[in-house]
């Protein structure tokens, strides 16, 4: 495989390429998704520890 | 059994064994999807039917595989949740649905754009496709229901029943391209693989990275909806204070 084919996929490029690329979007939001609110519960959860102790 | 289910079953051990499994998992799932992205795109030879098309395998069989393998899994928690009342249990079953859902979405998507090139159709309803979509929509079925239900114990316990009802579709998916006449080649992985290894390591790769994603998510959701259960446990304090 060279560079040509490799991003004209051997003329399937319309094809191959959308799925690799919603395949990367599920991952990325998914991911992004899952951290974000992780991030957003331990900080509110902080919060609420700091006004329990004092 | 007892110290593994011990680490598992209580909250706290739960959320710490989670964090230690983390970084590993995140390895092994970083090195799997790296070598089955550049041994599947560029390593692996055009197929002699299918040209560079075939490449779509890489993601469509690993996204099929788990949105069927979540499906199970969920099915299994729901008894588990039924029969035991595990908590755990009926994290594990509502936080896959999104995820699942979203395996399925892609395993149909792909299936199109593969479809379009090889079979001249974008869609067909044969009963591989028809047995998908319908995976799809049980998965959308079980999350509606769920916000539908307000109280915990009676959503936990229908939605539940829901999974185990639906699993029928699970065995009427994985045999349709025998039992019916379908467009649908058969399986891609048997125990006597035909397809050479060069193409097939990267596709076991993949299928790998699928499923490490869907752990890294699961675990980390689940640390999440523990923390905020438990957030008046002093385990939580513990945790918290060692972030900051």
């Amino acid at each position: 495989m060279n560079f040509h084919e490799f991003y004209t996929m051997g003329g399937y490029a319309p094809y191959v390429w959308p799925s690799f690329g919603l395949a990367a979007l599920t991952f990325i939001s998914q991911w992004l998704l899952t951290v974000h609110k992780k991030r957003r519960t331990l900080e509110r959860l902080k919060t609420f520890w700091d006004r329990h102790e004092s | 059994m007892l110290s593994w289910s011990k680490h598992f079953l209580v909250p706290k051990y739960c959320y710490r064994l989670s964090e230690k499994l983390l970084p590993w998992l995140t390895f092994v799932w970083i090195l799997s999807l790296s070598y089955g992205l550049i041994a599947g795109l560029w390593f692996a030879p055009a197929d002699y039917q299918q040209g560079d098309g075939f490449r779509i395998i890489y993601v469509h069989v690993p996204a099929a595989i788990m949105a069927m393998a979540v499906y199970s899994l969920m099915a299994i928690a729901a008894v588990l949740s039924l029969v035991f009342r595990l908590k755990i249990a009926a994290l594990v079953m509502s936080l896959s649905a999104p995820i699942g859902a979203a395996f399925t979405f892609l395993a149909l998507v792909t299936g199109s754009l593969w479809g379009k090139p090889m079979w001249g159709t974008w869609w067909i309803w044969d009963a591989r496709l028809t047995s998908v979509l319908i995976l799809f929509f049980l998965y959308l079925a079980f999350m509606a229901l769920r916000s539908a239900l307000p109280e915990e114990k009676t959503r936990d316990q229908i939605s539940a029943w829901l999974l185990i009802i639906g699993f029928i579709n699970i065995p009427i998916i994985h045999y349709s391209v025998q039992w019916w006449n379908t467009l649908h080649q058969g399986a891609s992985l048997k125990w006597d693989p035909s397809i050479a290894p060069s193409m097939l390591y990267p596709l076991l790769a993949m299928i790998l990275a699928f499923a490490l994603f869907y752990a890294l998510i699961l675990l980390q959701r689940l640390q999440t909806e523990l923390l905020y259960r438990e957030r008046k446990n002093p385990w939580v304090k513990e945790v918290i204070d060692e972030l900051s």
